[in-house]
């Protein structure tokens, strides 16, 4: 057994109050184990049970221009935004409601009052509730360092399990969320063992409705490989389609077809195939409904 | 490890303390500065027993650098109660058998003020989603629902759910 009630890593703590003193921090302690702090809700765990080491500690949630919401357009959510603070927004439960129901999933609210959206992201486990919601709204992360800033979609940065495309001396400054097409429905949909676990299959679907027919859609699912994965394949069965029940349930059974899982603590591959069967089926229908679209 | 200097308002007292970067909140509440109030139970942020308010929001203390509460608020346990007055909440627990081993208890008081705060009117069902990240191994949650339930506002009260 681990220790969990000490921290034994020794490290320098640093809380810088704006973007480029923290950018300095990074570029100068590059080639030594720093790591960035944001909720910690990942890494302090990850530092008790896996005994990460870690020379020097950034503390990023004094950074003012990091702490807030832009709505504008879509939204624009800082790296020190917490998970409680986005909840508890009307435009994110109303415009966003697979974010909001996959935030809301997440831990309890002791937790959420302290992770951040970025914090999720970063952590890049294949878990990941954000995640899925985030791809199906098509979002940003911009990403800055001392030399300057490059904004890529959300989808290019996870590599693989806690692996991302981020360099040493950069940092993720914000999550760019573009404004949803105005007949967009989406739904997020989480089976765990039991409410508030970490997901066994969660899964995020989008579609966007143009009179009967979906003009398009993303169904992104999670858990179920080595990062989150989005069922090319089964979106090309209901796009450009008229909407109907028996689409619906070939695009489900496609999709839990495209899907990697594996055998492990929370299931067999075997279950979360079927498992990914049922809720996207569900999910895409709840979605269909949320865009206006009528049942059969 | 050099030690640095902080300074905090715990239970409405202003506190300057020295802490190390990798002291845990928890640590320095209970060993520090004597308030055994606040528990510690699994340290990985899942039972909740650990849970004190950040200028008036739940958190976990052993998920907390105490470092990183510097110039920011905290609440404990022993910072509800007015003199001998306890706060109805606590009132409402030891009524309604929501006490027994006492371990969770003050986690469990301290989510609830931050739920009624900012629902005075909460059903039983958004009590116990609010309070899932609280655990307890005595109770059953029964008595411990009821006591929160009795809180809510007048407007809520009569109405079983
Ligand atoms: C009890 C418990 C239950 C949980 N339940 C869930 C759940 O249901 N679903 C779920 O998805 N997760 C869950 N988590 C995991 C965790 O709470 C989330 O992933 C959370 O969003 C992480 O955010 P944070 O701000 O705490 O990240 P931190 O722990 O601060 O950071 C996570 C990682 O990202 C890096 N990082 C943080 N910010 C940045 C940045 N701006 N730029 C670059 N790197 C950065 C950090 O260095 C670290 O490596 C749970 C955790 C616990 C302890
Ligand atoms: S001791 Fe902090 S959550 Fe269990
Ligand atoms: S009263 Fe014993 S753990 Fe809740």
């Amino acid at each position: 057994m681990h220790n969990t009630r000490f921290l034994t890593q020794e490290f320098e703590y640093f809380v810088p109050h704006t973007l480029s003193e923290a950018l300095d921090l990074l570029f100068t302690y590059q080639d030594k184990r720093t790591k960035i702090l944001a909720g910690g809700t990942d890494l302090l765990v990850k530092m008790k049970t896996l005994g990460i080491g870690v020379d020097y500690l950034i503390n990023i949630n004094e950074i003012s221009e990091i702490k807030n919401v832009e709505l504008d357009k879509g939204l624009k959510i800082g790296a020190a935004v917490k998970l409680s603070q986005l909840e508890k927004m009307k435009a994110v439960k109303e415009e966003y409601p697979a974010l909001y129901e996959g935030i809301t999933s997440m831990a309890a609210i002791a937790i959420r009052n302290m992770a951040t959206l970025v914090g999720n992201i970063c952590n890049a486990s294949p878990a990941g509730d954000t995640i899925p919601p985030l791809v199906v709204y098509g979002a940003k992360l911009r990403i800055v360092s001392k030399k300057g800033e490059r904004v890529i979609p959300l989808e290019d940065f996870i590599s693989g399990v806690g692996e991302t495309i981020l360099k040493r001396d950069e940092l993720v400054s914000q999550v760019i969320i573009p404004e949803p097409y105005k007949d967009l429905g989406s739904a997020f949909c989480k089976k765990g063992r039991v409410k508030a676990d970490i997901a066994k299959i969660n899964l995020a679907v989008g579609i966007e409705r143009d009179g009967d027919i979906c003009r398009d859609c993303r169904i992104v699912l999670g858990s179920v490989f080595s990062k989150t994965l989005r069922a090319y394949k089964s979106e090309e069965i209901l796009r450009g389609k008229v909407i109907k029940d028996d689409l619906i349930i070939s695009a489900a059974k496609r999709a839990a077809e495209e899907i990697k899982p594996i055998d492990d603590v929370r299931s067999t591959a075997e279950y979360r195939n079927e498992l990914a069967r049922v809720m996207v089926e569900d999910t895409l229908h709840i979605a269909w409904e949320r865009a206006g679209g009528k049942r059969w | 490890m050099k030690k640095m200097e902080i300074e905090f308002i715990l239970n409405g007292k202003k506190r300057k303390i020295e802490v190390k970067p990798n002291d845990l909140l928890i640590n320095i509440i209970r060993e520090d500065l004597y308030l055994t109030g606040t528990k510690y139970g699994c340290g990985l942020g899942e039972c909740g027993v650990c849970t004190v308010l950040l200028n008036g929001e739940p958190v976990l203390s052993c998920l907390t650098l105490a470092i990183t509460v510097d110039g920011k608020e905290i609440t404990t346990i022993e910072g509800l109660a007015q003199g001998d007055e306890l706060h109805p909440l606590q009132k409402a627990f030891l009524k309604n058998g929501a006490v027994q081993c006492g371990f969770c208890t003050p986690g469990m008081i301290l989510t609830a003020t931050a739920l009624l705060r900012e629902n005075p009117d909460a059903t039983e069902d958004e009590i116990r989603n609010y309070m899932r990240g609280n655990l307890c191994r005595c109770t059953g949650y029964v008595q411990i629902i009821k006591a929160i339930k009795e809180c809510t506002s007048i407007k809520n009260k009569g109405l079983t759910n």
